[in-house]
């Protein structure tokens, strides 16, 4: 028998088009479904790479397992929302506070159980519960060690064991809505605060070190962890701030690029790269001293984001966002998961360097630098370039029409500072 | 035993319109081209020799594909090849258009495919709709109407189609949106839809044909055929006149420009149960309940062969295939022989117990879809479809601008309802002159002018004696000489007034010529 039938490949009889090659760059990993209301915050494992912590504001509380985006237990308890989660550096104890004016502290299920059965559905109860006068915003657990302080009405530094707070900060009457032990130096701490202000703490001084007030409102810092001097500040103008807490007159870096503002910040563990998440619901990565972000990271389904994590091997980031999921995506966008063949792997490097050679070249560049943006997004980020454009052009009118010197020059990484007080 | 075939059958595929697009008629442009000067015999002589060494290659340009073929070997026969046979051997591409779909509950299932085949709607009669992407095999559209539905008909793209549904016929959108209901149409049997004229073609319960302009919403025709209910219509392609088969086992062909049929004939002892044209438009296929089925060529409208066989759906492929089916059995029928003699080609069986209700081959593939009581089936006949689309008439990769761009220029080139005839090839020719014509009056009188000057002058004049030689007698003769030439003249009109009045006359009967009046 012989027998031929009409068959036509779409690929003969069609253009291939610039979008076809966005297909390789699928950063989206998986969305982790379970809470009933939005994800406030997240916390690290710092011993378990494929744990996560997460609350919800409905006071909900699970670890989950990223390997295979399930929940593996939950810590019920809070009665308001979760608004501050931490994992202490041995990853045995979980502490997470809310706006119930409590302090909870929680046994953290050992690696092995969370391996064996992740199906039961398995809540752990508190450690302790410390009652507070004051409703609380965030909280942070020091680096090898046994204090960690939480943020509300005022700074309150405590110790697992103790039902009260070791010490107490207060630097002016606002609230202070983050907190950020150094992961260098374990006694310094970097809070911001609503009045706009970045304070730096050391326990070992009975007062507040340094304060930086600031035009808007930082939401998140972030410590760089290979540099531990450096922090960066997610502000509510839309950008990041990154700054040397030794000399804060200035930023080193600004980090633009978001259109509304941004409400998280974790730094890589590599400490080149740091993500954000931002009221404009999309999470954006950044290089440590780049202006503008390397990648953006967006759905149809993500709305506002109001926490992401870098993970522990700095390959994926987890983004928790309003639409109660969290989500999965790869540090890299276009990396192949798995385990690479050697030969893969060397494939892989000799297209990367290949690409790197000629990244000049505008037909590579346009490839290269091409993002697909939402609409809204795309929109915006046009409004502002104008805004500033018109805003610049009108400060140059200005100084033309002034007494020469009368006007001078502020950089923009110093523009945003009000003032700093030691 | 092979399906390849000579290509002179498939320049007649395209549509007259279509025609001077395709790519099929290389020897039309080329003939526009032709060098006008010197030796015009010569030149054309070398010409014809040039293009004959040319053709090939041209051919290898315009139409890369070659059609597909089932051949058998040895002992082998091409009816025996079972369909899974035959997906043994093609590629996984093709091999994904063997498929059931089974969907036992909304009944029999018709489908329709756009003129490119790349996109199908199906309609399950107890109210199930769908439009399917051929390419991707994706739904892009299913909905329940919750009431009977008899048939599925895409108009000029895959945007809309007409579904004829219990009472009214309703127009959608690819969304699934109801964009009209055609209420003027009554509860209609079938639908087709005649895509250069634009025309919404539909017959219902009461036999009533219906054309309907779809870019106006103008009725162009609403005509009775007289013979009762019929659910057996076929537009044929070549000309867009629409065929009915009819309960008498006769079929007429109907135009939308006048209330008489072109075309009434006596197809079948039985009702007619179904019909189809060949794209060429010379040949016609019916089924008759009087288990034949008779292939009849248009241009004597004499039969050509007959063949045993119930057939509840035929139809006939871009190559010339033919499908019959009946029962839940699938026959193809091809001409190999040139000669118009169609012999089995391939079987197919389906479950039995599942009952086709439509067969229809998807043009430019070898994919035949079968719709049925449990679903609908698709299977592959190797050599049915056109290998090589033009894209200017029909294609299968059509982009949203490609498709804008074609509709708006469809609309621009849509003929009028009058240009359906019999014979489209006469529009725009010369009518050919009358053989013989009555003179006119005034030729009449110039005529026996010229007679009575001929009789005048042909009088000699002879000498004679005196007193014999008179000018009165002179006289005389000459007017009895133009006398005798006027008398044939008169009398033929005299005869042709006698003729009018006997005429007349006769047109009463007999008894009643007595009462009519004397006229002078």
């Amino acid at each position: 028998m012989k027998v031929k039938v009409i068959s036509r490949s779409t690929d003969e009889f069609t253009r291939e088009r610039s979008q076809d090659l966005q297909i390789f760059a699928r950063p989206f990993v998986g969305a982790m479904d379970g809470h009933i209301d939005a994800v406030s915050c997240m916390a690290k494992n710092p011993n378990h790479l494929k744990g996560i912590f997460s609350g919800s504001m409905d006071g909900d509380i699970r670890l989950w397992d990223l390997a295979s985006r399930q929940t593996v237990c939950q810590f019920p308890g809070h009665q308001g929302a979760v608004r501050g989660l931490t994992a202490s550096t041995d990853g045995r104890i979980l502490v997470s506070c809310g706006t119930d004016c409590t302090v909870r502290l929680w046994n953290v299920p050992l690696a092995t159980v969370i391996d064996s059965d992740c199906s039961s559905d398995n809540s752990a109860k508190p450690l302790a519960v410390y009652v507070w006068k004051n409703a609380f915003w965030a909280v942070d657990h020091q680096w090898n060690g046994d204090l960690f302080a939480t943020a509300g009405a005022q700074v309150d530094i405590w110790d697992h064991n103790r039902s009260q707070p070791v010490n107490s900060f207060e630097w002016g009457k606002d609230t202070v809505i983050s907190v950020r032990f150094n992961p260098g130096e374990p006694n310094v701490l970097a809070t911001s605060a609503s009045d706009r202000s970045i304070t730096i703490y050391d326990l070992r001084m009975s007062s507040p070190a340094r304060k930086l007030i600031m035009r808007t409102k930082t939401n998140s810092i972030a410590w760089n962890p290979m540099e531990p001097m450096n922090f960066t500040a997610a502000n509510e103008d839309c950008s990041c701030y990154s700054y040397d807490a030794r000399k804060l007159d200035e930023a080193r870096c600004v980090h633009k690029d978001h259109v509304s503002a941004v409400m998280d910040i974790d730094y890589s563990p590599t400490g080149r790269e740091f993500v954000t998440g931002s009221y404009d619901r999309t999470v954006r990565i950044f290089q440590f001293n780049a202006g503008h972000s390397r990648e953006v990271y967006h759905t149809k389904r993500m709305q506002r984001v109001f926490c992401v994590k870098f993970s522990c091997d700095g390959s994926y980031v987890i983004s928790g966002s309003d639409d109660t999921n969290l989500r999965i995506w790869k540090a890299k966008a276009s990396e192949q998961l798995g385990v690479l063949l050697p030969r893969e792997r060397k494939n892989q490097e000799y297209l990367e360097a290949v690409k790197n050679r000629y990244k000049h070249l505008p037909e590579v560049k346009r490839i290269v630098r091409h993002r697909h943006l939402p609409k809204p997004i795309y929109k915006a980020s046009a409004l502002r370039r104008i805004m500033t454009e018109a805003e610049r052009k009108k400060e140059e009118r200005r100084r033309a029409h002034s007494a020469p010197g009368s006007m001078p020059r502020v950089p923009l990484r110093k523009k945003r500072i009000i003032k700093e007080i030691e | 035993m092979g399906v390849r075939k000579e290509d002179d059958t498939s320049a007649k595929i395209m549509a007259p319109k279509e025609q001077r697009r395709a790519p099929q008629c290389l020897e039309v442009r080329g003939a526009h081209t032709a060098p006008q000067r010197g030796d015009s015999l010569l030149l054309e002589k070398n010409y014809m020799e040039n293009l004959q060494k040319l053709l090939p290659r041209l051919k290898k340009w315009l139409m890369p594909s070659e059609g597909g073929y089932l051949e058998a070997e040895g002992i082998e026969k091409t009816w025996r090849i079972k369909q899974e046979a035959i997906a043994r051997e093609v590629d996984i591409l093709s091999r994904k258009n063997q498929y059931d779909i089974v969907l036992p509950e909304l009944g029999p299932y018709t489908m329709d495919f756009t003129s490119s085949g790349r996109y199908m709607a199906v309609a399950g009669r107890k109210g199930h709709l769908a439009i399917i992407d051929m390419k991707s095999m994706g739904l892009i559209k299913e909905f329940q109407v919750r009431e009977t539905v008899r048939d599925v008909v895409f108009l000029h793209n895959e945007q809309f189609f007409a579904a004829a549904q219990k009472k009214y016929p309703y127009i959608y959108n690819r969304d699934g949106t109801e964009l009209h209901c055609l209420k003027e149409h009554g509860a209609i049997m079938k639908l087709q839809f005649l895509t250069n004229h634009f025309l919404l073609a539909s017959v219902n319960k009461f036999g009533q044909l219906h054309y309907q302009d779809v870019t106006t919403g103008q009725m162009v025709g609403n005509y009775r055929t007289g013979h009762g209910r019929s659910d057996v219509m076929q537009v044929n392609p070549f000309n867009g006149v629409v065929a009915l088969g009819h309960s008498n086992g006769s079929l007429s062909m109907w135009k939308p420009t006048s209330s008489a049929p072109l075309i009434k004939m006596l197809c079948h002892h039985g009702p007619v149960s179904a019909l189809a044209f060949h794209s060429n438009g010379h040949l016609m296929a019916t089924a008759g309940m009087d288990r034949k089925i008779k292939l009849w060529d248009l241009r004597k409208f004499k039969v050509l062969q007959t063949i045993t066989g119930h057939a509840k759906t035929l139809d006939f492929s871009q190559k010339g295939l033919l499908a019959a089916s009946t029962g839940s059995f699938v026959q193809i029928l091809g001409d190999f022989s040139g000669s118009q003699n169609y012999s089995c080609y391939m079987n197919h069986s389906i479950v039995k117990g599942y009952q086709v209700r439509k067969v229809l081959f998807r043009p430019y593939e070898d994919v035949l879809g079968i719709g049925h009581s449990m679903g609908w089936s698709s299977i592959l006949i190797p050599g049915s479809g056109e290998p090589n689309f033009d894209s200017w008439v029909a294609n299968p990769f059509e982009t949203s601008k490609q498709r804008r761009e074609k509709e708006v220029r469809s609309l621009l080139d849509k003929l009028p309802p009058e240009t359906v005839i019999l014979d489209p090839r006469k529009i725009g020719t010369m009518r050919p002159m009358r053989k013989k014509e009555k003179p006119s009056k005034q030729e009449r009188e110039a005529e026996m002018d010229a007679a009575v000057a001929d009789a005048k002058n042909s009088i000699t004049r002879k000498k004679k004696t005196k007193g014999r030689n008179k000018p009165s007698k002179r006289s005389k003769k000459v007017q009895e000489a133009v006398e005798r030439a006027k008398r044939p003249f008169l009398e033929e009109e005299s005869s042709q007034k006698k003729k009018q009045k006997i005429s007349e006359q006769s047109e009463l009967p007999k008894s009643l010529q007595r009462f009519v009046r004397k006229t002078a």
